[in-house]
């Protein structure tokens, strides 16, 4: 610690405290997660279980090669989109939860379409499909904002009802009215034209949804922290009627801000069809709409923040195999692993500022 | 035996699964109606449902009393709760992303440790035979009313009348309403809300035995799918009253029964979407009784979710 | 059963010990940058994946006992993991299962796992064989090393169904079914033909509950099946445990599916009919070992032992055990129609012309879309 002290003091005399400060942001929450994971090898000892074997088996199954990262990445992908459609209404205030029922919905959409679009180039096909699987999730996580706004419905129980109410109406359109008579023991509409497939990034097994939720994330940071809507939106966050005095457009924010991030949610059940799935059908509520609630969350609604917290989630799920196979835990072991770890991280929230470590001494 | 009651069967079965169903939903928006009284939100009482119910049948199982299943169950979940409201007692902590860790805590630990006990079959908990009066099998199937249901109608009132003419409830009530106001009072509000979501969780862990020991009676790890959740949002749309929390789990129940009640009389086309059916209703109600003028009525005003 | 349930401590202590020594050997070679896979050799590496928790009285279980069949075979190492959704997650465990554990013959075995992520993957990995459970393969369009196996339990159905014809009083059953797919659409159809065997004016009542797994709509459909007066049950549902206690405790009598119930209500469980996956994957192994090949489609019925019935529970009057046993002798014979003619669904289409039978192996049936007369329900 005392090293650390030195270099952070050099670092402040040479003029770089906000550095400092900075890396407080990243030392916190890497702290909590060091925490987080003791307590859960405590756990692990009273199973009997090694901890460092754990730890050994999180890391080769998650991070350790270039396979494990592939897997880890493609898991990340939806994660990142999901995360948005939570992350960008908590900027107004907003706690949405229902971003499931947009994927979902955005997922059918891409089905329903693509399987039409065998005559159309590629990239006017699949720019189709974006188009609808984004207004789809956006219309659906935009009722909410409206809700919200023109009739006072609290957007929280409105999000997850019609979350619950798009995996009813995808169900129903798979098995009834768009379901491929071929697709036999799995309902699904039909398939999407092979032209109408979205392939890999190149050189690596991870699909471009990765690449677009990244770009998302950051198009995002830059929306609310760079241009007068974003800043518009925090104020409008900080306090409604402020905002109101100041003449803002509330409802248009609202609405706005839902709808865009359930576009991006939408988007995400485009990716899902059309990279991985070939098709629509019930595996696209894989409940991803739910862990991006607790990413955005972990990630305190930064849209950048995401993206580390998400590769971390996603590289713990991905190690679940390695460890189930190799330790005989169950799969359960790993909801043990991400309650107790995030609830450290969330705790660390309390030590911002509180470190005096962290705090210039110069001035 | 049983007789054809033919379009009779509708109502019937709406009433009897409303008595089914709405028990743990009633059990857990009270929990929460009182824990957000108190100023706070903890939305992770799903994985406390999850986790009451199988620490209740794991104990019915060992001991082979149902009744200590439920208050296991019940004191499993004031633990969660306990932990919860401890945690979100320090400065800074979100107490909605903690309720969300939470779940995941709770439904973990549920599933690791349930294991070996979805095999074993647990004794189950009484039910009181209101139907007696009737011929019909099918009336005394429905009106067989289990002991926590009415337990869970005396608590709603009960809840009801506290909050509104007791001492405790008043704390109760000016902590939820306004921090500085309760410390003005010489009150420790973070002390008292974190009594209320332990509280709050007991009620989740009791409804949680309800899924395990009587409806529909078995652990597995399929028990809850959301009905935690779900119990949770209905507090807003009960608008934070006991007696309303008991009217809309009644309504989730019975809308829940409509699905398979119509295709056993022979409406057997667009069932998911007759499944969907609570959500839909819901959201009508919501929305029909909403407006941007009272938006808030009976919102506690130290809740984050409604701030 | 309560074999599987007490997972034979002394067979677990051993793998444990051995899984403590290599994990602490992977835990070294971890830290010190991985240099590949350290774990104990043996000739082969078996993985299974299962879509819902292994011990779920039903699917999963039934695939997890065959599981621990190849488990006690010398010199196959087992991997297993459970709760794999039909997503990415699935490929990716295959992956993780060749990549890091060295398996070469994968058994994926829910039915969503085939299109797309088994033919994904197969290309990718000409060396390793994928087993799939109830795929649909096709010599033009599929990977050769790629395999699709199930079993005819629509003829267990069927005897569930006799077993229920001798039961039922007021002549109608009832079926709850998880997504009206061929599957289970046999299924159901083959329950209600077996009743008709026994009194033709016997009606099912069928109600789908829309998923694999949800607990409380499995009990209310149950609940609303005996409200309508059905008064033997039945189901097609990932675990049955819901239904058949459900179904019991309203004094309905039930026939089992997937794996053995009767524990759970032993006066009212009539038979079940049952996966006996053991056998299915234990030969398929013993082929591996030997260098042999499997065949790419492999089907069989209670005559190859795929499936079996559970032993009749004392509810079944004599009457209906001697045409139980009969009908089973010959289905085990072979060539034995369940679906022949003349015969409408409950919509009025002919399904088969008088003198036209569709046997067990009859691929026509693997695609089956209708419920037939008698069956109150519908397909969407």
């Amino acid at each position: 610690m005392a090293a650390v002290e030195q270099i952070f003091r050099a670092t402040e005399a040479a003029g770089f405290g906000s550095l400092i400060r900075r890396s407080e942001a990243v030392a916190v929450p890497v702290l909590a997660l060091i925490v987080g994971a003791a307590v859960f090898g405590l756990f692990l000892l009273t199973q009997g279980k090694s901890p460092v074997d754990f730890i050994a088996y999180v890391w080769q199954g998650g991070f350790g090669s270039a396979f494990s990262w592939q897997n880890t990445l493609s898991r990340a992908a939806p994660l990142l989109m999901a995360a948005m459609c939570v992350a960008l209404p908590a900027r107004l205030g907003l706690v949405v939860i229902g971003g499931e029922g947009a994927i979902v919905l955005g997922g059918v959409a891409t089905g329903a379409l693509g399987a039409h679009l065998a005559w159309a180039p590629a990239p006017l096909g699949i720019t189709l499909m974006v188009i609808a699987a984004m207004a789809v999730g956006g219309i659906w996580i935009g009722m909410a904002g409206a809700l919200r706004h023109y009739r006072g419905v609290n957007e929280t129980i409105s999000s997850l009802l019609l979350s619950y109410t798009a995996i009813a109406l995808m169900n129903h359109l798979v098995e009834g009215p768009l379901r491929d008579p071929a697709s036999l023991n799995k309902p699904s509409t039909a398939p999407l034209a092979e032209t109408m497939r979205v392939g890999p990034l190149p050189g690596m097994d991870v699909h471009w949804g990765l690449a677009l939720g990244v770009l998302a994330c950051i198009l995002c940071w830059i929306l609310i922290e760079r241009t007068a809507w974003g800043f518009a939106a925090r104020i409008a966050g900080g306090n409604v009627r402020a905002a109101q005095v100041q003449g803002l457009a509330v409802g248009k924010l609202v609405i706005g801000f839902t709808a865009l991030g359930g576009a991006i949610a939408g988007l995400a059940g485009f990716f899902e069809v059309s990279t991985v799935h070939g098709s629509a059908n019930a595996s696209l509520a894989a409940g991803y709409g739910y862990t991006g609630i607790l990413i955005a969350f972990l990630a305190r609604q930064n849209t950048l923040a995401i993206i580390p917290v998400a590769i971390l989630l996603a590289g713990i799920e991905a190690s679940s195999g390695l460890v189930q196979r190799r330790m005989g835990l169950p799969d359960a072991t790993m909801q043990v692993l991400q309650g107790i770890v995030f609830i450290s991280i969330l705790m660390s929230d309390a030590a911002y500022g509180r470190l005096a470590i962290f705090k210039p001494k110069g001035n | 035996m049983e007789s054809d009651l033919g379009l009779w069967a509708i109502p019937l079965a709406v009433i009897g699964g409303a008595i089914r169903v709405s028990t743990p939903i009633l059990f857990v928006s009270l929990g929460e109606t009182l824990t957000e009284r108190s100023g706070r939100i903890n939305l992770g009482l799903e994985g406390t449902l999850v986790f009451g119910a199988m620490a209740a049948y794991a104990t019915a199982v060992l001991s082979g009393s149902p009744w200590l299943g439920v208050l296991v169950g019940a004191l499993c979940g004031a633990v969660f709760g306990l932990i919860h409201g401890v945690i979100c007692s320090i400065p800074k902590v979100n107490d909605i992303a903690i309720g969300i860790a939470m779940m995941l805590l709770g439904t973990g630990l549920a599933f690791y440790f349930g294991k070996p006990f979805i095999q074993p079959v647990a004794p189950d908990l009484p039910a009181i035979p209101l139907g007696w009066w009737s011929d019909l099998p099918q009336v005394q199937a429905a009106l067989n009313v289990n002991v926590l249901f009415v337990i869970g109608l005396i608590a709603a009132l009960a809840l009801a009348w506290a909050l509104r003419a007791t001492r405790p409830g008043l704390i109760l009530r000016v902590v939820g309403d306004s921090t500085d106001a309760a410390r003005a009072m010489g009150l420790r509000p973070a002390m008292i809300r974190t009594m209320a979501t332990a509280i709050g969780g007991a009620f989740a862990g009791i409804g949680g035995s309800y899924l395990s020991l009587y409806y529909p009676g078995s652990w597995n790890e399929g028990i809850s799918s959301g009905q935690g959740l779900m119990a949770v949002a209905l507090v807003i749309f009960a608008r934070w009253s006991p007696i309303n929390c008991f009217w809309a789990a009644l309504l989730f129940g019975g809308a829940g029964a409509l699905g398979p009640a119509l295709q056993s009389v022979g409406v057997t086309q667009g069932y998911y979407l007759f499944y969907a059916a609570p959500y839909i209703l819901t959201l009508g109600v919501l929305i029909a009784t909403s407006s941007t003028s009272r938006a808030l009525t009976g919102a506690p005003g130290e809740l984050s979710i409604t701030k | 059963m309560t074999d599987f349930l007490s997972k034979s401590p002394r067979s677990t202590l051993s793998r444990r010990d051995l899984l403590r020594g290599s994990a602490a050997l992977g835990g070294v070679a971890a830290l010190s940058g991985f240099p590949g896979v350290a774990r104990a050799q043996s000739a082969l590496t078996v993985g299974f994946i299962y879509v819902g928790p292994r011990d779920d009285f039903g699917y999963n279980q039934s695939h997890a006992i065959g599981a621990a069949a190849v488990k006690a075979m010398e010199g196959v190492t087992v991997v297993e993991e459970e709760n794999v959704p039909e997503t990415i997650d699935v490929q990716k465990s295959m992956e993780s299962m060749i990549n890091f554990d060295g398996a070469t013959l994968i058994f994926p075995t829910s039915f969503g796992y085939f299109d797309p992520h088994i033919l994904t993957l197969a290309p990718k990995y000409p060396d390793v064989r994928f087993e799939h459970c109830g795929g649909l393969w096709s010599a033009d369009k599929h990977p050769t090393n790629v395999g699709s196996y199930f079993g005819y339990i629509g003829m267990g159905q069927y005897l569930n169904g006799i077993a229920a014809g001798h039961a039922t009083k007021t002549k109608k059953i009832g079926f709850v079914a998880a997504k009206p797919i061929p599957q289970v659409l046999l299924n159901i159809n083959s329950f209600l033909l077996g009743a008709r065997a026994v009194d033709p004016s016997i009606t099912c009542q069928v109600i789908f509950t829309g998923e694999w797994s949800l607990a409380v709509k499995e009990a209310e459909a149950t609940n609303a099946l005996v409200d309508a007066g059905a008064d033997v049950i039945t189901c097609h549902v990932d675990g049955p445990k819901v239904v058949v206690e459900t179904a019991a405790g309203r004094g309905a009598f039930v026939c089992g599916y997937h794996a053995d119930q009767s524990a759970l209500s032993p006066d009212k469980y009539l038979t079940g009919a049952e996966w006996n996956w053991a056998k299915v994957y234990t030969d398929m192994v013993s082929a591996t070992m030997k260098g042999e090949a499997i065949p790419n489609f492999v089907r069989g019925g209670l005559a190859d032992g795929f499936i079996k019935m559970s032993p009749l529970g004392p509810a079944v009057p004599e009457a209906g055990r001697a045409q139980f046993e009969a009908v089973k002798a010959e289905i085990e014979k072979g060539g034995f129609s369940v679906i022949k003619g003349p015969l409408k669904d409950n919509a009025g289409n002919v399904v088969a012309t008088d003198g036209q039978a569709f046997l067990e192996t009859d691929p026509a049936l693997e695609g089956m879309a209708y419920l037939v007369e008698g069956v109150i329900g519908s397909t969407s």
